[in-house]
Formats: C-alpha cells, structure tokens, sequence
C-alpha cells in the first residue's frame, strides 16, 4: 500500500510536470517565444520532460524514442529536423545501452539481427534522406499520421510468447537462424525457429524507411514484425529489436549529424533525462499496474500525435 | 536438456565478440560525451554558438541554422572542436560509431567458422554504416 501510494505520488508528479509543459503546446512556440527566457530554461525544461519520459517508455513497453519526437516537436521551440536527429540519437544510445546485455544473455540474436539489420539500416539512410528533403510540414503530417497509427497498432496488436512455427522456411534454415532459450520463470528450454522470412524481411524496408524519415526508434513496428510475422518467440523479438535500432538507428544518425541535425544542448540533456527516467521506471516496474501505464502512454502518444497533425496542417 | 540444446543456450563467440565491443564504445562514448558537456555547460570551453544566442538558432531549419551560424555540414566540426560545443561531437561520433567496429571486428570470427555469408553480410553492413557516417550521401531542404 505505501509503495503504492509513492507510485502515485511520483505519477502525479509526472502528469502534474507534464501538464505545466503542456501550455507552451498551445500557444504557437517560436523563436520569440524561446527569446524570453535564460538560456538554459529549455535544457531544462528538456531534462525534466524526458526524465519523465523515460519512466513512462519503460513501463508503457515502448522506447524513448518514439515518445520523444512527437513529444518534443509538438510542445517545445525546436525544429523537427533537431528533434529528429536527437530522437535518433536518444533511441540509439538506449539500444546501445541495453544491446550488450540482451547479447550475451542470448536473447538478442545476432543471427537474426544481421540480415534483418541490413535491410532495415540500408532503408534508414534512404528514410533520412527523403526526410530531410522533404518540406517540414509534410514530414510533420506523415509523423502525426504515423504516430496515430502506432496507437491503433498498440491498441490492436497482439503478442504471441511463443508463436507456432510448424516448419522454418527455405530462406531462414539456409542463414541457420534458430536458438535456444530458458524461459526464466518456468524453466522450459524453448527451441525456437522462424518462417516467412522474405516477407518479414520485405517489412523492414518499410520500418527502416520510418524509421530514418520520423527519427523514430522502430520497437513498435519491430516486435509485431519478429514476433506475429516471423514467429520468433516474445522475449527474442523484444530483446532482439532492442539491438537492432542501435544498427538502424546508426545509419540514420549519421545522416542526420553529417546534414548539421545536432544541437548537444539538445542531445545531452535529453540523452541524461531519458537514461535517469529509464532507470527509475525499471525499479517502479515491479510496483506499477502496466495495463494503466500503457493505457497513458497511448493516450500522451495520441495527444502528442494529434498535435503534430496539426501543426503540419497549419492549424 | 541435450547437449547440442546446452550448447546452443550460450551465445555464440561472434555474438559474445560484439557484445564487448559494443559494451567498450558505449561506455566510453558516453564518458567522452558527458565530460565534453561539461566543458561546454560549465563555460570552461567557450562555444562557438554563445549559450544566451542559441536558443536563437534551434527554431530555424537546419538549413537556415547552417547559413546563419556560419557552420558547415559534414565532418567540419572535426576543424571546430576548440570550440565547447563542437568538442560534444566526439562522443557523439564515438556512440554512432562502435556499431561499425563491432561489424568489422566478428567477420573473421564469421570467416575461421566458415560462416562466409554471414561473413559478406557484416561486410555489406560496415560499407552502408560507412558510407552513412563518410557524409558522402547527405542532401537537405
């Protein structure tokens, strides 16, 4: 009951923070806007924001980054294309962060991750490169648009833990991927194989694509793609998309720090408060109920996707 | 449990290989990157940007930023790196960079286990991180 209470106490908090941010999204920010204040107000403001981001990312089960552009573009002064690169940049160091660990626990497969992950970089780079071509309020629909969709998808999509893959097809027995892994909480030692891999892997263009336009980290798109599609057991699905956006995200980054799309007043302010908020959301896991959670994610990402329709609607 | 099951719940050497690498670079790309900001924050390197001006420039396009600040695209910053917030590039380059090490480093794990089209496949992904990060296909508004 006391954690409890300390669960809603820090909630309240955040939506409170949340709220007192939300202003500025009403009123048209603009450079003008940002003029009035002390240099370091929206560094600020950008910690605490993603700080609480971070803790709602890890318990809603989706990455910071997908939070975070939509988020920052709709309700803070800075342009999409330096929101875009530091959403890169913040899913990136995320992935690059957990990637070690879910590697040697094998539950991230390399063996699944290069040929996907070199589909879906190669794609990145071209996502970037239309996304950076095109004008800002195309790019600003398409990623409301896009955000609202990932809320239907979350809203819809289901999971399988352990989907039924009869017989692997030709193309993934031929790159050998399969594995082996211990469900921790029964022991069960689960084989696992996958099948329709050319059209999972036809899928990564896409994601890849979205990936690198919306500077977006692509967990949601990854896990139904590995999990539903592909037949890969949950765990190695989640684990292994993780990995895969610090290779796909990679390839976008650079683009879009060789293009100039990097402001560290922006990048480690937000890198800190999303690392810091992941690391409380992690211990606040245990305690929290994570339908509610996830319930608010897709609400603040429905709002935040709303907003960005918009503003690239001009209204 | 059979022993080709027991086997296969470890990580492979290459998996094992990355895992380090990356593990190395993230670590120290982010070490470089927060000391570097503190440089930068802290006033103990002067910025090429004034801190009171930048709010001026983060609102404008990346196009426009360029132009106005007088910054060129690209590795340029490498040229600038006197400057505090230049210097932060470093480890930003160091954390968007390990990824291509990591790939360079297991092909010849891939190679002496005759894993030659996983071996061409890492190979493929350190041209396109590559050729990504070279700047070679930047283009814009």
């Amino acid at each position: 009951m006391r954690i409890n209470g300390k669960l809603w106490t820090i909630i309240l908090i955040s939506l409170f923070s949340l709220t007192l941010m939300a202003p500025p999204a009403f009123a048209d920010v603009s450079a003008e806007a940002s003029g009035g204040h002390v240099w370091w107000f929206w560094p600020l403001v950008l910690l605490i924001v993603t700080f609480i981001m971070g803790i709602f990312a890890v318990l809603g089960g989706v990455g910071g980054g997908v939070l975070f552009v939509p988020i920052i573009s709709g309700f803070f002064p800075f342009h999409l294309d330096f929101v875009r690169g530091t959403g890169l940049l913040v899913a990136l160091c995320g992935a690059l962060a957990a990637g070690p660990g879910l590697l040697k626990m094998n539950l991230a497969s390399l063996r699944l991750a290069i040929p996907v992950a070199l589909i879906a970089s190669t794609c990145a780079i071209i996502g970037a490169m239309i996304g950076l071509a095109l004008p800002t309020n195309i790019i600003q629909i398409s990623l409301g648009v896009t955000i609202l969709g990932i809320c239907v998808l979350m809203l819809t999509a289901k999971k399988s833990t352990v989907p039924d893959v009869p017989k692997a097809d030709r193309l993934s027995s031929a790159l050998r991927i399969t594995g082996v892994y211990q469900e921790a909480s029964t022991g069960e030692i689960i084989d696992w194989k996958i099948h329709r891999t050319p059209l999972g892997l036809a899928m990564f263009i896409i994601i890849g694509v979205m990936a690198g336009m919306f500077g977006l980290g692509a967990g949601w798109a990854n896990v139904p793609v590995l999990n539903l599609l592909m037949g890969a057991p949950l765990k190695i699905s989640v684990a292994t998309s993780k990995f895969l956006l610090s290779i796909t995200d990679t390839s976008a980054a650079w683009i879009y720090m060789n293009k100039g799309c990097v402001i560290p007043m922006m990048v480690v302010p937000s890198l800190v408060g999303i690392m810091l908020g992941s690391f409380v959301g992690v211990r606040l896991l245990k305690i929290a109920k994570p339908t509610f959670i996830r319930w608010m994610v897709i609400g603040i990402l429905a709002f935040a996707g709303a907003k960005a329709l918009s503003k690239g609607l001009g209204f | 449990m059979d022993e080709k099951q027991t086997a296969m719940l470890e990580a492979t050497p290459e998996q094992l290989l990355y895992a380090r690498i990356l593990e190395m670079g993230m670590y120290f790309g982010l070490l470089i990157l927060f000391v570097t900001f503190g440089l930068y924050a802290f006033g103990i390197l002067d910025p090429y940007i004034p801190l009171d001006k930048i709010s001026n420039y983060w609102s404008m396009n990346v196009h426009d930023y360029l132009k106005h600040a007088e910054i060129k695209a690209g590795w340029a910053w490498l040229g600038m790196i006197k400057y505090g917030d230049f210097i932060n590039f470093i480890g930003v380059a160091i954390l968007a960079g390990v990824t291509i090490i990591c790939y360079a480093a297991i092909v010849p794990t891939l190679l002496k286990n005759n894993d030659k089209v996983y071996a061409i496949l890492a190979v493929l992904e350190v041209i396109i991180l590559s050729a990504a990060a070279s700047g070679i296909l930047a283009v814009g508004h």
